[in-house]
């Protein structure tokens, strides 16, 4: 059995972790209460956007739509994806789950003969790549806690470019859904094509005027669409990241919590042994001058 | 009877309210938009833009975006639309000046087109300061 002082020597430094850990539980909480705020903020504007799309794509002719990206390819030769992750760990699960559902689609993908072009946003991910060789073409990484969209805009225009010049039949993402505090999703999406909702609860039937045309606008409103879907997608991405890292503290912080508690149990135990013995030594020493 | 004036942006709403008219640039020009406009779908320049509401002008510096015009409804899709009182004036007259340097300088065709575009938006949103400026005076 470890000395007492050993012991007492370890509870002190189960104790300063658990006090890191519960620090950044709670700076974790707080940036996750802001991140999600974030998500909120960018809702209407995505939800009005594609309010616009899905009334804009009922009512285009199959001529106008041809060539953006609304029509989908029939045949599908190259890919893109985007990967979204957290540039730091200690977030739990949350970085492989995103990075497993990454490797899979590429697999996938390849097993259909099709290449694969990756962009990584946030330093896992873009280590992952490098880890496994992939074709990396393009990554953005330290966006901190609250990036602005047009920190993000390079990928888009990337991905909207490369689609446009026949250089990607599809292009794909990979992120982590916010679902709620506990639990947080890889989620894959198709980018482009855009695939407007074809629910008809639309109940606005308005025959708008275009200006300039419908053409132009259609070129202009779409790519709009998949920079915010992306930008919403690395704000979820760092809602998930924090509430993940708030849970995997708390967890640390519990764990510690039940090593002191069972350290200093064992402390005390060796304490009470070692008085015993000398209790002991101490009587039997007696006896024997006794005797 | 009123509009239903939405601006969004990426990053949060601008403004959600009901107003009487709103003057805004298009890439074909400057339009005003009334009550029971016809509906239309149009691309947004750069440019200051005006919400008129009860008789009270209020300018707001635009820079791009789209605009859905429903009979009473419109909703501004913008890329970045600062409220007069949002915009900080030394920091655009700083960039006004810079680009007026980079525009001096005459470096490749690209850079001249950046700064070109950097001076516009100092130059709107200076103007938008302005005229608030008046107004309050």
């Amino acid at each position: 059995m470890a000395s007492s002082r050993e012991i007492k020597r370890r509870i002190r430094s189960v104790k300063n972790v658990a006090q890191i850990t519960r620090a950044m539980e709670m700076v974790s909480a707080s940036k996750m209460r802001r991140a999600q705020r974030n998500v909120l903020a960018t809702r209407p504007y995505a939800d009005r956007l594609m309010d616009v799309i899905s009334e804009l794509s009922l009512r285009i002719n199959s001529g106008a739509r041809r060539n953006t990206l609304l029509e989908p390819r029939a045949v599908i030769n190259n890919v893109a994806l985007v990967v979204i992750t957290p540039d730091r760990g200690l977030c739990g699960s949350l970085v492989a789950n995103v990075l497993r559902r990454s490797g899979r689609f590429i697999l996938d993908q390849q097993k259909q003969n099709r290449g694969v072009e990756t962009y990584a946003i946030g330093k896992r991910g873009r280590d992952f790549m490098a880890r496994t060789q992939q074709h990396l073409v393009g990554e953005i990484t330290k966006l901190g806690d609250a990036p602005k969209l047009e920190d993000t805009l390079g990928i888009a225009s990337n991905v909207v470019s490369g689609f446009r010049g026949q250089q990607y039949d599809e292009v794909y993402m990979v992120y982590s859904e916010f679902v709620n505090t506990l639990v947080q999703r890889p989620a894959l999406r198709r980018l482009i094509p855009i695939e407007p909702p074809t629910d008809a609860t639309s109940t606005r039937r308005f025959d708008y005027t275009y200006e300039p045309d419908q053409q132009d606008v259609l070129y202009e409103l779409l790519p709009r669409y998949i920079e915010v879907q992306i930008y919403q997608a690395i704000l979820e991405g760092i809602a998930s990241e924090h509430s993940a890292r708030m849970v995997a503290m708390r967890n640390a912080t519990n764990n510690a919590k039940d090593l002191v508690r069972d350290l200093t149990l064992t402390y005390n135990k060796t304490r009470q042994a070692s008085i015993t013995n000398e209790v002991n030594e101490i009587a039997s020493g007696a006896a024997a001058l006794e005797g | 009877m009123p509009i239903q004036l939405e601006i969004v942006t990426a990053e949060r709403v601008v403004y959600s309210d009901q107003v009487d008219q709103v003057n805004v640039p298009t890439k074909d020009g400057r339009v005003g938009i009334l009550p029971r406009h016809a509906p239309l779908l149009t691309i947004l320049d750069i440019g200051e833009m005006t919400i008129i509401k009860s008789g009270e002008r209020t300018p707001y510096a635009l820079f791009g975006g789209f605009m859905e015009v429903l009979p009473n409804r419109v909703t501004i899709l913008a890329d970045t639309c600062e409220r007069a009182d949002e915009i900080d004036e030394a920091r655009a007259e700083r960039a006004r000046i810079n680009a007026e340097e980079r525009l001096r300088q005459r470096q490749s065709d690209q850079d001249l087109a950046l700064a070109e575009a950097e001076l516009r938006r100092a130059m709107i949103r200076l103007r938008v300061a302005q005229i608030q400026k008046m107004r309050r005076q």
